[in-house]
């Protein structure tokens, strides 16, 4: 049970790490020269390693290990990075995640993997030109009690990751200090004196380690002295001036950690793999150590680092929910203040309406999700694909910083592989068609995310062949997606988006990246019933841009109720425009269709009694309409109701799986007397 | 031993349409509720009658007379919803009358009596035969899937 309550936080992370791996694998296979990527890489392989030998998955551990030992040969440049490497090194990867995998539904992460092992031990040892342990080092090993203050001498030790962080700071041209502080023997608030020591020391460096460790130091639980690595280009002399200004400080000692001794300790580093298989224990003690330092050289990177927790996606689900629940009661008693009409009913309750407000936006911001989380997984997914259909692709990301519910997070994943796979197989030409036409042999794929207004926008452009409309319409006319009547009349933009019908794929030959003419429908229903579309534009040879709207959260929108005889239904405010009275005398007959003119726009009505069948006891005939004036892009339309109720927050509700595709209703929601209330898809209406 | 029972005895639910008793396994049913407010759900088959808020979760509605093509019922007193989880699907039906629940024993199911020759045959998965009551198992996949 004990490893249960980590083991989500370990698959967590590893699948954190991994991603890390890969993306850094990419950037390498870029820039094969910059050896501070696969230092980045080895970090994350590492780390991954104590974790997975502490919760006990062998295999994992042991993977990582040998995937380990190649990228430490080609850090300390005894191998060069080839593609062939980069290959054996990303399957490795690929194994790793696939175990990760089965470890987060329940497995063991076994995973057969003798050949992959086989050829990492093969680049370490084989393909390694020189002796691995040809100089002979001091160990810097020294018992942590026995705080000598020798200059060359070190204090505190160090574990292969907090050597690789030194090592690469030496590189960097930074000096690395042991720093002893010792407070007076009188000194009351011990936390707070160490938590102005390192607050000077970070505002100009970085802390590697630190002994007690750190939540010892917060608690108190050390005498009067404290040790700290230290990596800054600040000077001995100035860091010890400032850390003497701290009151109640007694004594500063600073001394550099000389450059040689680690330079040293990482070619012994190499020979001691035993170390490395530490037993549990110590990993694990390794794996919380290492965790704090990631952390903090985080910190270098995002200056105004914020506190954050983990919190179970679960629970913010039950949180959701139950504020759903408190939205269809505040709808209540809205409903029955008013009725009863007594003021301080009516005050609380309208405040209460404000607090939720409040409280709404904020669970809402919490269910967040940067896109990253989905486009993180693409460039691994175009390198492989370019790969296998022999071309030349540069994926580019934009705006992966953008936040989207994590509901629609978890659906458009797979649309948008599906769309990836469209834009690299069909999209995108060979490199020889492409030098003919002119353009550069490396195709740009370009994929974009940002706000606008309640919408998020994802956009994915390739600067490819372009959609061959003749070829689209035709293909179309002869698998029946149009008649060819209605083909002349097409728009360009609706040409293009006949490849999203049912039953259409260009392709001549079938290919195993996409084609089978089932997935760009798929697309564009998920995309759908997300409550979002999708549109496409292309000139060909030049290129498609395929562009998704989706709306910015799924489970609480707002709405305008209206009335037909009983019946009530809610009209997303999101499509909306405005709505207003009109006489029977303003509708105009136009080619049998009922129209408006609205602001000098002739506007096509729709009766909501007749497209809802609305059964009605006597025929109504007033002089006046209500009409609520829609858009869809840019189209408008002018919905005609019996009345209008009011705006409302409300709860959207599934309809369940037995109604599905119910025409013009996207989705039911609970109105404050209880009973169900439908809503109205304007899109469809359109 | 309880695995012996289980094969040998199923538990129904048993509820009144019209003239006849039909039943429904157990296992199936997620409750019995009295009729509420029903929204209706447009440009739908005429049996669904539409969505209920069942305790926050919209549920549809099937009249099973409409179903099987019978005519509506007048005394509306002793309607009941039942309410049915198949799959992944969660629908509601509606009956004249829940009457009762019994054990069953597989033994007494028969397969149906291809003379029957009425509308709901097609529904039908089989009957008992209990002292002088005649039950009728539904086949629920059935019931529920033609739609659209």
């Amino acid at each position: 049970m004990e490893v249960n309550q980590y083991l989500e936080m370990f698959i967590d992370e590893s699948k954190e790490h991994l991603q890390a791996c890969s993306e850094h694998l990419l950037e390498l296979e870029k820039n094969p020269e910059d050896l501070a990527i696969v230092g980045e890489i080895f970090r994350s392989a590492h780390t991954l390693k104590g974790m997975s030998a502490t919760m006990g998955f062998e295999d994992l551990a042991d993977l990582t290990h040998k995937m380990e030992n190649v990228l430490d040969a080609i850090r300390n440049e005894k191998i060069k990075v080839t593609p062939e490497i980069l290959d054996v090194v990303f399957e490795s990867v690929d194994h790793l995640e696939e175990m990760v995998q089965d470890i987060a539904n329940g497995g063991d992460g076994k995973r057969d993997v003798q050949s992959t092992v086989e050829l990492l031990k093969r680049i370490e040892s084989g393909e390694t030109p020189s002796e691995v342990a040809a100089t002979s080092v001091v160990a810097p090993v020294s018992d942590e009690q026995a705080a000598s203050t020798s200059t060359t001498e070190l204090v505190l030790t160090y574990d292969d990751f907090e050597k690789t962080v030194l090592h690469q700071s030496f590189e960097q041209g930074y000096k690395a200090y042991e720093i002893s502080v010792a407070l007076r023997e009188d000194c009351l608030l011990k936390a707070a004196r160490v938590f102005m020591v390192f607050e000077i020391l970070e505002k100009n460096g970085d802390v590697i380690k630190s002994s007690p460790t750190v939540e010892k130091l917060e608690e108190e639980q050390f005498d009067s002295q404290f040790y700290v690595a230290y990596i800054s280009k600040d000077t001995a002399e100035d860091l010890q001036k400032k850390l003497l200004k701290v009151s109640e400080v007694e004594k500063v000692e600073v001394s550099e950690i000389a450059t040689a001794v680690f330079q040293g300790v990482n070619g012994q580093e190499q020979a001691t793999t035993p170390e490395q298989t530490a037993p549990v224990q110590e990993a694990e003690q390794q794996v919380k150590a290492t965790d704090k330092k990631s952390a903090t050289i985080n910190k270098t990177n995002v200056p105004t680092a914020s506190k954050t927790i983990r919190v179970n996606i679960e629970r913010l689900d039950v949180l959701m929910n139950l504020f759903e629940e408190l939205v269809i009661d505040r709808g209540r008693l809205l409903s029955i203040a008013a009725e009863v009409n007594h003021s301080e009913l009516s005050e609380t309750v309208e405040r209460m309406s404000r607090t939720m407000g409040d409280l709404q936006n904020i669970i809402l911001t919490m269910r967040m999700v940067p896109v990253e989380t989905v486009f993180n997984r693409f460039p691994k997914m175009v390198r492989q694909l370019s790969r296998d259909l022999n071309k030349k692709i540069n994926l580019e990301i934009i705006g992966a910083e953008t936040e989207l519910d994590r509901t629609v997070i978890d659906e458009i994943g797979d649309p948008l592989v599906h769309l990836i796979r469209n834009s690299l197989d069909h999209g995108i030409e060979s490199p020889e068609i492409r030098r003919q036409k002119g353009k550069p042999e490396e195709g740009t794929v370009q994929l974009r995310a940002y706000h606008s207004g309640n919408y998020v926008f994802i956009e994915l452009e390739d600067d490819g062949a372009g959609i061959n409309r003749d070829k689209v319409l035709a293909k179309a006319i002869q698998k029946g997606v149009v008649s060819l009547e209605a083909a002349n009349s097409l728009s360009e933009k609706q040409i293009n988006e006949l490849i999203l019908a049912s039953g259409f794929s260009t392709a001549d030959v079938i290919s195993d990246v996409s084609g089978r003419g089932v997935g760009l429908d798929v697309v564009k229903t998920t995309i759908e019933s997300l409550g979002g579309n999708i549109s496409i534009e292309s000139t060909q040879n030049v290129g498609s841009v395929f562009s998704i709207q989706l709306p910015l959260t799924l489970s609480i929108i707002s709405v305008m109720l209206v009335e037909i005889e009983k019946e009530i239904y809610a009209i997303p405010l999101s499509s909306i425009i405005e709505t207003s009275i009109i006489r029977n005398s303003d509708i105009l007959n136009a080619h049998n269709q009922k129209v408006i003119d609205f602001r000098g726009k002739v506007v096509p009505l729709v009766f909501l009694e007749e497209v809802f069948e609305v059964p009605r006891k006597e025929l109504k005939d007033d002089e006046f309409h209500s009409v609520v004036i829609v858009r869809k892009g840019e189209k408008l339309a002018g919905l005609v109701v019996d009345s209008f109720i009011g705006q409302q927050e409300i709860v959207l509700k599934s309809l369940g799986n037995y109604l599905t595709n119910i025409f013009a209703i996207s989705g039911a929601t609970i109105l404050g007397n209880g009973k169900v209330a439908l809503i109205v898809d304007c899109n469809a209406l359109m | 031993m309880t695995n012996a029972v289980e094969q040998d005895y199923i538990k129904v639910i048993v509820f009144q349409l019209a003239d006849k008793e039909y039943a429904i396994p157990v296992s199936y049913v997620r409750g019995i509720e009295k009729l509420m407010h029903i929204t209706r759900v447009p440009k739908t088959p005429r049996y669904v009658k539409g969505v209920i808020n069942l305790r926050g979760v919209v549920t549809p509605i099937i009249d099973l007379r409409e179903r099987f093509g019978l005519i509506a019922s007048e005394n509306e007193d002793n309607v009941r919803i039942i309410i049915i989880q198949l799959e992944d699907m969660e629908v509601g039906f509606v009956v004249d009358s829940a009457n009762d629940v019994l054990d069953i024993q597989s033994t007494s199911i028969e397969q149906q009596p291809t003379v029957v020759g009425s509308l709901e045959e097609e529904f039908i998965s089989g009957v008992a035969k209990l002292d002088k009551r005649l039950l009728i198992l539904l086949h629920l996949n059935k019931v529920l899937n033609p739609l659209g």
